[in-house]
């Protein structure tokens, strides 16, 4: 063995890297560290960064684990969790017309939007099986409806609280609607950590973790084994005689139901509610961030929901400073944004096309 | 004889369910929103005048079984760069509006190529891969705009360039080519002693065009679109080069959509730069269903009937709206639901046929 052609050696690390965590991975992690060099080199704060991503993750996690039973049972990704982030939406409306307020008032909104996504969900998942094949079109559409749907409603809906209706008019909700007097961050007031003079989000990421602790015990569960054979080859798992349909609405109904509890945690990290046509085009968020955590279309594990997810924002968080300040233009940060999380999914639309 | 025409005027009705239902719908909300009749006439008119090549363009893919474009805002972004290009030399009237036309159309070929060899890599997906693309190539149109105009792109306009000589500015403003199509034959009728402007010449153009997408349909190419979207394994056999020919219908959807949007924007007459094209996939699908399309069938009668209706049920729900629960935003938020609703039942209505159609086959071979 003399030395080998350094050339080579690279290739063969690349072919290795992309063989083991897929495309969408290696080139966001090495965009990120390139952006990272950039960012040390022009002073930027580094543990700013660093409190900013974990908070983003903290937020945006569990909408991307809402991704995983999807996945699992056979649907594919879950382009229509913005129903589950709707029933969120209301039941997060519905908590602070109650005025519920701290840990236990956010709990207790978690708690309304679980049975609200359940019977949303289910009904969901009904129609999904009908439409065997072309669920991530029909869900996409499906999303978008109700989305503009709920326009209408949000507008109707008679809730009376001052903090969330129009000051002027006396009816409609608002377009954003701010928690700091209710529940938003409580969990990262109540559980933090000080670095270098910035505060982690220890709290909410606690939360995080947990869930996603739950989802991987509850795939090992004997139900969770089921859901993913069903998943995996429907007509085998058909023939030793699990009901594929069944498993199936189990899946989108979890994935619902996670995508209600993602939303209001998206909203206590975030501070606020955003109504109205909001929620349109945030399912293509966590679609992504699992997409570049190396997941596919009929795999994936919590471990592409957590790296995928820190990924994606740390890349959004570094690229905003860094970018600005080589081309001093604010809408540059967005327009990255728009070309990584689309170019990610695409790509994994095209690769597991073929001909079919 | 008494009940056998019965029977078709019934046909009649179920054939066109959803062309009346939403005429129906179009009649009371204007019904509910006042609005006088020139007024309504006028906007009716330029709306099916501008929207109608965008609609058109969505017919071919259909054919060839690749479902709704929407793809399609990216030709609409090739249209805008051609706007661009008028902008930056100046052009007006109705050379400007040609020139644009030629100068889009390179690019529209270009893109279409690109849209349909992606497409090809995800077939039985392209309306969810098509709508994708078009996000992403949004990411890459403003990427190109602001950060390549001034620096590749050597424009120098500073009435479209951004102050710092880099990146187009948000609106730009199409005067020297506003109307200048539609009013090339200068027409209006008198209603009312509301002057109702006839765009003759736009019509023309759009028959033009009908006219090449039907001849189209009826050479050995229309015949393999149709081929194509009937089966497409059976095609390979019988020696059509599937691939190809669903490459060609993307670039004609695509070169019709840059043309459609510069003739929208003539119409308009001022431009967003940054979101004129956002929409135009989802108001012409929407357009194009509610004429009574379907996800694998469309003709000229299921555009021209679905963008007025479309257009008139946008007309007049914001008013309607307002006159009815005391907020125009209803009416907005309506006519957005109905568009994407319209979609969502289409593309479900479709699915369930082809779930039901797939699991019969697959008993049929278990069977045997």
């Amino acid at each position: 063995m003399t030395m080998q052609n350094p050339l080579k050696l690279v290739g063969k690390a690349w072919a290795g890297s992309v063989d083991r965590f897929g495309y969408p991975k290696v080139i966001i992690f090495l965009f990120l560290i390139l952006l990272s060099v950039l960012a040390i080199g022009q002073g930027q704060s580094m543990p700013g960064f660093i409190k900013d991503t974990l908070l983003r993750t903290s937020m945006i996690g569990v909408l991307t684990l809402a991704m995983v039973p999807g996945i699992v049972s056979g649907i594919g990704l879950n382009f229509g969790v913005s129903i589950g982030i709707l029933a969120g939406l209301l039941a997060g409306c519905i908590g602070v017309e109650a005025g519920w307020k701290g840990v236990g008032g956010l709990f207790l909104t978690i708690l309304v939007a679980i049975p609200l996504s359940t019977i949303v969900g289910m009904a969901y998942g009904w129609l999904l099986n009908k439409v065997k094949g072309d669920e991530m079109t029909v869900s996409t559409y499906i999303g978008f409806s109700m989305v503009s749907l709920m326009c209408i409603f949000w507008l109707i809906l008679p809730f009376k609280s001052p903090t969330m209706i129009w000051a002027i008019g006396g009816k409609g909700l608002r377009n954003t609607i701010a928690l700091d007097n209710t529940f938003g961050q409580v969990m990262d007031k109540a559980l933090h950590l000080n670095f270098f003079g910035q505060q982690l989000p220890i709290g909410s990421l606690l939360w995080f973790g947990f869930l996603c602790l739950m989802m991987w015990l509850f795939l090992r569960t004997k139900l969770g084994v089921t859901m993913s054979a069903a998943g995996d080859n429907p007509r085998f798992a058909a023939a030793i005689g699990i009901n594929v349909d069944r498993q199936r609405m189990l899946g989108t109904t979890l994935s619902t139901v996670l995508g209600a509890v993602g939303m209001l945690s998206y909203a206590h990290g975030y501070g606020f509610f955003q109504l109205y046509v909001g929620p349109l085009y945030m399912p293509f968020i966590p679609v992504a961030a699992i997409l570049i955590g190396g997941a596919t279309m009929r795999r994936v594990t919590i471990s592409h929901v957590i790296s995928g997810t820190i990924l994606m924002q740390a890349l959004l968080i570094i690229a905003l400073p860094v970018i600005s300040k080589l081309v001093p233009d604010g809408a540059f940060s967005e327009v990255i944004r728009i070309i990584v999380s689309n170019g990610v999914i695409l790509y994994a639309l095209t690769r597991s096309g073929g001909n079919k | 004889m008494k009940t056998l025409k019965k029977l078709s005027l019934l046909d009649l009705v179920k054939k066109n369910s959803v062309p009346l239902l939403f005429l129906i719908l179009g009649l009371l909300g204007w019904m509910a929103s006042g609005q006088p009749l020139p007024m309504l006439l006028q906007e009716v008119i330029y709306r099916l005048s501008r929207n109608l090549i965008l609609v058109l363009s969505l017919i071919v893919p259909i054919t060839a079984g690749m479902g709704l474009n929407f793809a399609l805002v990216i030709g609409a972004m090739a249209g805008q760069f051609g706007l661009v290009f008028i902008k930056a030399l100046n052009m007006g009237g109705v050379g400007g509006v040609g020139m644009s036309m030629l100068f889009a159309l390179p690019l529209a070929i270009l893109f279409g190529i690109g849209c349909g060899a992606i497409l090809n890599r995800a077939k039985g997906k392209e309306m969810i891969t098509g709508l994708i693309l078009g996000f992403f190539a949004n990411g890459l149109y403003q990427l190109v705009l602001l950060a390549g105009v001034g620096t590749i792109i050597p424009i120098k306009n500073p009435e479209i360039v951004l102050a710092a000589g880099v990146g187009l500015r948000n609106s730009m403003e199409l005067n020297l080519i506003n109307y200048s199509l539609d009013r090339l034959i200068p027409f209006k009728v008198i209603i009312n002693n509301w002057p109702v402007w006839v765009p003759i010449a736009t019509f023309m153009l759009i028959g033009l065009i009908a006219f090449a997408i039907h001849f189209l349909q009826r050479t050995k190419l229309g015949q393999n679109f149709r081929a194509v979207g009937q089966d497409k394994h059976i095609s390979e056999v019988a020696g059509i080069h599937v691939d190809r020919t669903r490459m060609i219908a993307m670039i004609i959807s695509t070169v019709l959509a840059a043309w459609g949007q510069i003739i929208f924007m003539q119409n308009i007459g001022k431009m967003q730069t940054y979101f004129s094209h956002e929409q135009v996939g989802l108001f012409s699908a929407a357009a194009i269903l509610i004429g009574g399309a379907t996800i694998t069938k469309a003709n000229f009668g299921n555009a021209i009937v679905g963008t007025l209706l479309f257009h008139l049920l946008f007309i007049v729900s914001p008013l309607a709206g307002k006159n009815l629960f005391g907020d125009a935003q209803i009416g907005e938020y309506f006519r957005s639901f109905i568009a994407y609703g319209v979609i969502a039942v289409a593309i479900v209505m479709y699915a369930m046929k082809k779930a039901r159609a797939d699991k019969a086959e697959s008993a049929d071979s278990m069977v045997e």
